[in-house]
């Protein structure tokens, strides 16, 4: 109760200490994040928030290029098992405790150990990681794995201070003290998650915003409204069906950009397979061919999304071009049921209850059927669906994937025997070969040669058949200048700009 | 009367804990993992072995309920899993919130519904009825969620007179708090006024064509005095019935004015606890929407025995 009470005489504090003309910038989000610890946390939001909150050893560009940001350069040595890091020098947290190689020691020794942590699978590769200088960091890797450096751009790779990290254990996620543009003021429970300047920061001169508030509305028509009604600065996710009313508006920007992730279809194809399109390839090939992608994409997401048939999207480089998005072949698709043996194939395909990804199964419901497919949609909540795929109760399932900066983060989790994600159950020992080939290799091209030999065994096996990639889009109030939007669908605030 | 209300205490015990033996087996046959919704998209197995020891996850189900029971005596409600905070902390934090929606809700409901209803029934069969019923009718037929919307499309957007959505804390800022307030309590207020008007329109009805009424109208009392201090106070009785199980429910949160207006209250708790599995937490707002329940219709009793002399002799 006294926290209660002290809480609102600290927020007051705090906003009197801020200059007049202090610029606020009020970002909606489609939800509340979960506990605000690099990690311990899981949601998309939270890693938004932490784009503002905690800087990373290294940052994505929007070319998907890894940059620095609190390591200045890196090198690897020892074949690939060793990266070392320069740290950059002058920085501190917002608690005052300066960063050095003992900081990212202590953070990614905690990652690696904290029994909450969900960073482990991430690290895994990294035996130890020591201070060789001041300002130098060894990491040394069990075996080569050249996506460390992905890893480290993201959660794994975010600095919170040893000195509130020690003092909160657990709970660091209640006042997160990390080394970000932005420093941690208050947060209610899905109502709002309040930072301002740090002042302190090693880039502040590229920080012209002094205070933001994050706000979890998850309805996206009220997140629209709110932002034409002046109450929002800056909305992230808006449906694919308000683009034209955000695009049409004089008063608001609209921003976007093909995300990392992807929309898919697994097929249970393990030991629980039971099913004719479980045990036979020339079914799935089938399903997959009698999609027409390019209308189930253009109807559902309005445009804004692109049709795929891969876990990299046709613009990424890691697109294999010798498997073009496949045109819709509904004859070859009823020859390949017929070689198989059947006339009408039952399936059973488990989709979450949300409207648009029901919408989307809605249409190759209907596309298949003229293929010979008998489709019965079997809607869920979330939860649930997670829980069926996962112990490999299922025919047919329809799941998305938000997306990773490394290639090996969209393929080698999902289809590799012993992967966590591996829910279609798919287990090809050529296939683990290559995928754990092409996370070992420094050299692009020789990753490129490895992806491509895995997905043309995985395009003929199927156990899975990508359709399209999102966009992520914004829309933000016309004063407000200066976004630029990431792959990764981060809101990066150095550079924004808002106009009183 | 304190014997009389000691005795409805005692009799709430058993009540509770029938509640929360049938929401805590509920809530076990749900589909779906707790843990595997919290490990996040990565689901790492080693993450989800150490939850499911840290939450006793893997005890049989009697002895996580005994656990639970034991904790919640002591006034521990457990811990949430998805944030990690205390559930009563989580509680404590929403319950002013969905105290003041159901209040502003109640308000509007009695400020629209009773009027409208004496109304209805002094005027009975007229335009004046009929209009109220279409009234009453409307509200009850609208759903919250278009009305929410199209409210908050007209007045925030259009005309920009009140806050899109958001909460302010009442004692932070009452105006600002009072505004976010309005449309929410609007929007859930209406619909309860319907039901409202209806019964008091009813609970009116059977009142004046009592014999002790038209002997008020034969003494010459006023019109006026006949329908409110004759009429309406006898026809009262039901009418706080139905607004302390009114007030009762909008206790227990409401889910969709909640999610459109972005108000941090118990609705939207429950409905995330329930979708992530957060067992502690559905758990911890079951129980404490119960005692709201208990406790509204204690002082719905109470109000009987206030309002009807008889009733106070019987005691």
């Amino acid at each position: 109760m006294r926290t209660a009470k002290f809480l609102p005489a600290l927020v007051a504090g705090a906003l009197l200490a801020l200059p007049a003309a202090a610029t606020e910038l009020k970002i909606g989000l489609q939800d509340d994040a979960d506990m605000l610890d690099p990690a311990q946390s899981q949601t998309f939001v939270g890693r938004i928030v932490y784009t503002a909150l905690c800087d990373k050893l290294v940052d994505l560009s929007p070319d998907l290029k890894i940059v620095p940001q609190l390591a200045t350069e890196w090198a690897w040595s020892d074949g690939g098992k060793v990266l070392t890091m320069k740290l950059r020098e002058g920085v501190k947290f917002h608690d005052g405790t300066p960063f050095n190689a003992d900081a990212v020691v202590y953070d990614v020794t905690r990652s690696m150990t904290l029994p909450e942590s969900k960073r482990k699978s991430e690290l895994k590769s990294v035996e130890k990681v020591e201070a060789s200088g001041e300002y130098e960091v060894k990491f040394t890797l069990k075996s080569p794995d050249v996506t460390l450096l992905a890893t480290l751009s993201d959660r794994a790779g975010m600095m919170i201070s040893p000195t509130a990290a020690k003092a909160e254990g657990t709970n660091f996620g209640n006042k997160p003290v990390c080394s970000g543009p932005f420093k941690f003021v208050e947060r209610v429970q899905q109502d709002r998650i309040v930072l301002e300047k740090f002042q302190d920061y090693w880039n502040k001169d590229n920080i012209f915003i002094d205070k933001v508030t994050y706000l979890p509305i998850p309805d996206t028509t009220v997140r629209l409204a709110n932002l034409r009604a002046g109450d929002l600065d800056m909305i992230e996710r808006v449906a694919a069906s308000d683009a034209a009313a955000v695009k049409a508006d004089p008063n608001l920007t609209y921003q976007s950009v093909v995300n990392l992730g992807w929309l898919a279809i697994y097929f249970n194809v393990g030991d629980k397979a039971t099913t004719p399109i479980g045990k036979d390839k020339r079914l799935r090939q089938a399903f997959s061919l009698a999609i027409d992608r390019e209308a189930a994409n253009q109807i559902v997401y309005e445009g804004t999304s692109v049709a795929g048939d891969q876990p990299f999207s046709p613009q990424s480089p890691w697109f294999d071009k010798n498997f073009p998005v496949p045109a819709r072949d509904v004859e070859k698709a009823k020859a390949l049921v017929k070689e198989a043996g059947f006339d009408r194939v039952p399936v059973e395909m488990i989709v979450t209850n949300n409207p648009v990804t029901q919408q989307m199964m809605q249409i190759v419901q209907s596309m298949v059927a003229e293929a010979g497919f008998d489709v019965s949609l079997k809607a869920t909540e979330f939860t649930t669906l997670l829980d069926e795929m996962t112990a490999g109760n299922y025919q047919v399932g329809r799941s998305d994937w938000s997306g990773r900066a490394d290639p090996d983060g969209n393929i080698h989790q999902f289809l590799t025997c012993k992967a966590a994600l591996n829910d279609a159950k798919y287990c090809n020992p050529e296939v683990d070969k290559l995928l754990n080939a092409a996370r070992e290799s420094p050299d692009e091209a020789v990753r490129k040669q490895n992806y491509d030999a895995a997905m043309a065994i995985i395009q003929d096996d199927m156990p899975m058949t990508w359709i399209g990639h999102q966009s992520w889009i914004w829309a933000m109030n016309k004063k407000v200048t200066g976004f630029v939007p990431n792959p990764d669908g981060m809101i990066r605030l150095a550079g924004v700009k808002k106009a009183d | 009367m304190y014997s009389y209300i000691g005795k409805r205490v005692l009799v709430a015990i058993p009540t509770l804990l029938i509640i929360s033996i049938f929401v805590f087996s509920l809530q076990k046959l749900l589909p779906g993992d707790p843990v595997l919704a919290l490990a996040g998209e990565d689901r790492d197995p080693q993450t989800i072995e150490y939850l499911r020891e840290k939450y006793h996850l893997n005890d049989p189900v009697p002895v996580q309920y005994i656990r639970w029971v034991g904790s919640a005596l002591q006034g521990d409600l457990g811990i949430s899993l998805k944030t990690n905070q205390p559930v009563l902390k989580l509680i404590g934090d929403k319950l002013p919130v969905t105290i003041q929606l159901a209040v502003m809700s109640i308000a509007f409901a009695f400020v629209i519904g009773i009027p409208m209803g004496i109304l209805a029934a002094v005027k009975k069969n007229t335009a004046l009825d009929y209009i109220a019923n279409v009234v009453a009718l409307s509200g009850l037929s609208i759903p919250n969620f278009w009305l929410g919307i199209m409210l908050i499309l007209l007045v925030s957007v259009k005309l920009g007179w009140l806050p899109a959505s958001g909460y302010q804390p009442f004692f932070d800022d009452p105006l600002r708090s009072i505004q976010t307030m309005l449309m929410p309590a609007f929007v859930l207020g209406n619909a309860l006024a319907a039901t409202l008007m209806r019964h008091t329109r009813s609970a009116m009805l059977s009142v004046l064509s009592a014999d002790y009424i038209r002997t008020a109208r034969a003494k010459g009392v006023s019109e006026w005095a006949v329908v409110l201090q004759h009429t309406f106070r006898n026809a009262v009785l039901p009418i706080v019935t139905l607004s302390a199980l009114l007030f009762g429910d909008l206790l227990a949160g409401a889910v969709l004015t909640e999610q459109i207006f972005t108000i941090p209250g118990f609705g939207k708790l429950i409905v995330d606890a329930v979708f992530t599995r957060d067992y502690a937490v559905v758990q911890g707002v079951v129980l404490c929407t119960a005692v709201g329940f208990i406790v509204m219709n204690l002082i719905a009793d109470v109000f009987y025995v206030l309002l009807n002399p008889r009733m106070r002799a019987a005691l």
